[in-house]
């Protein structure tokens, strides 16, 4: 897939979270990582490449189709994605497997069978077996983030979106969370993932988007970025990264 | 299905203790200081109507009882359509002033804001003498059904606002990460988890209409207040009307209340 995004900016207020963003990928890229210090945009540009966000200026086309700007036109496109977040963001008053199900029968016109076969088949994959009737607060996080990577992926998304998926989790759960997702990218899935996870990114991004206040700074092969980074701010990041592990 | 019967039962268990020794206690010791308490009431009672030596008479009121069960009936009929009008007439403000055109919202809010600051005496004599006059309304039942379902509605409207709006920013980013519609983001996030949030404060509201419906009898409506008004006119004995009439009211209202906890103990679970 090829990437590609020209002047896009998006304002909050007075304050411009991406400010002229421009880049493209290879035409070949499938897992790309959105790196860069927080604040920078990693999870502005991760949603308006989602079509989760119409931005106010600048265009994003995927393949060389052109991101619709209009509300219905946003939402047809980004019921063809998924999402994780980095607070799991599962519905508190349903179930891990109702979280699944509801979206493919009220979004994707599954039957209710054919709904709950697929979410069953995904929690099981993910490890959540016995885990289907629980509530979100009756999960652990890495439970819960693991739900919340079915949901997402429960439509076959044509694109999965990542936003700092293990953040908000200790290291052990984060491997567990981590080796899911490598999992899904080396089983061919497409992937933009905005992560501090650097050595993560390493092993499984095919390519690399760096930004800082709200540009991209630099857009390169994985492999380069990480032995070659072009600009001294991408340097100072991965040298401050690395520094304690 | 082994492990289905077992999530349902620990989660019976996480929510109440049906049958342990120590909930037994824990009730008992209640329904004690329940007694306690009603004692204590009652004696308090007691002892103020002995100090000033009131001379209890029932016969009078007890003449006019037929005339006081049919104002309960109407009050408690026309509570219950009130209730239905504001319910509904709450939802649509909430949405109203939750519109993405400013027009709405700003006549939305000018509604509720006028009717929640004016008496509801003064709407009802307004709305009865002038607007349903004007539009030709010879039906006081009618004016004052929906003119006390308006007041109530229009504070509905502020407490469901404030369940609606309690949702968290993420809840509606992940109700459009998962492609619902602003329709199923309603139906399907919003309205499940508001409604448990404006639970509370809906009953305080609907209790509240129903002691409101007293004033209605100022458009000649004869509930149950304008029934006791006429039967202390005849007796010259107030008290025995007027005790009555608040436990007239207490009997349906309390049940209220603890059917709303229960509801609420019903949907509870932890965000």
């Amino acid at each position: 897939m090829k990437l590609e995004t020209q002047a896009v900016t998006k304002r909050y207020g007075a304050h411009a979270a991406l400010d002229g963003a421009s880049f493209a990928t290879g035409d070949e890229a499938r897992v790309i990582a959105l790196l860069g210090p927080s604040g920078g945009g990693k999870s502005t540009l991760l949603r308006v490449l989602g079509c989760l966000l119409v931005p106010d200026e600048g265009s994003i086309s995927i393949d060389s189709k052109v991101l619709p700007h209009d509300d219905d036109g946003a939402l047809q496109a980004r019921r063809e994605n998924g999402f994780v977040f980095q607070g799991y963001n599962l519905f508190p008053h349903l179930t891990a497997l109702q979280n699944i199900t509801l979206p493919l029968r009220e979004v994707h016109g599954m039957n209710a069978t054919e709904a709950e076969q697929r979410a069953l088949e995904l929690l099981h994959r993910l490890g959540l077996e016995n885990h289907e009737h629980k509530r979100p607060s009756q999960l652990s996080g890495g439970q819960q983030q693991r739900a919340a990577i079915a949901r997402a992926l429960a439509p076959k998304p044509r694109l999965l979106l990542l936003d700092e998926p293990t953040s908000a989790l200790d290291p052990v759960v984060t491997g567990e969370v981590l080796d899911v997702i490598r999992e899904l990218a080396e089983a061919g899935q497409s992937i933009i993932l905005a992560t501090h996870e650097i050595s993560f990114a390493r092993k499984v991004a095919d390519w690399v988007v760096f930004l800082a206040a709200g540009k991209v700074q630099e857009s390169s092969p994985a492999a380069d970025f990480f032995t070659r980074p072009k600009t001294q701010l991408a340097q100072a990041y991965l040298e401050g990264l690395s520094k304690y592990r | 299905m082994k492990n289905a019967g077992q999530t349902v039962a620990s989660r019976r268990k996480s929510t109440r203790l049906p049958e342990s020794p120590a909930s037994i206690a824990s009730s008992t010791r209640r329904a004690l200081y329940a007694l306690a308490l009603l004692a204590f009431a009652s004696a308090a009672f007691h002892g103020l109507f002995s100090a000033v030596a009131y001379r209890w008479n029932w016969e009078g009121v007890w003449r006019y009882r037929q005339q006081f069960g049919y104002g309960w009936l109407t009050t408690m009929g026309l509570s219950l359509v009130a209730m239905v009008v504001s319910v509904v007439l709450g939802f649509l403000l909430m949405l109203g002033r939750r519109s993405p055109w400013e027009l709405v919202r700003m006549g939305c809010g000018a509604v509720v804001e006028l009717v929640r600051g004016s008496p509801l005496l003064v709407q009802l004599l307004i709305g009865h003498y002038i607007i349903a006059n004007a539009l030709r309304i010879d039906e006081p039942m009618v004016t004052g059904i929906i003119l006390l379902g308006c007041f109530e509605g229009a504070y509905l409207a502020e407490i469901f606002r404030g369940a609606v709006e309690s949702i968290s920013a993420s809840q509606l980013e992940a109700a459009r990460a998962v492609g619902f519609d602003k329709v199923q983001t309603y139906r399907f996030v919003i309205i499940p988890q508001a409604l448990r949030r404006a639970l509370p404060g809906t009953t305080g509201q609907l209790v509240s209409l129903i002691k409101d419906s007293s004033l209605l009898s100022v458009i000649g409506i004869e509930e149950l207040v304008q029934k006791v008004k006429i039967m202390n006119a005849a007796t010259y004995k107030p008290l025995e009307g007027f005790l009555p009439l608040a436990l007239a009211y207490l009997v349906v209202t309390l049940p209220l209340s603890h059917l709303a906890r229960r509801l609420e103990g019903r949907f509870a679970y932890e965000t």
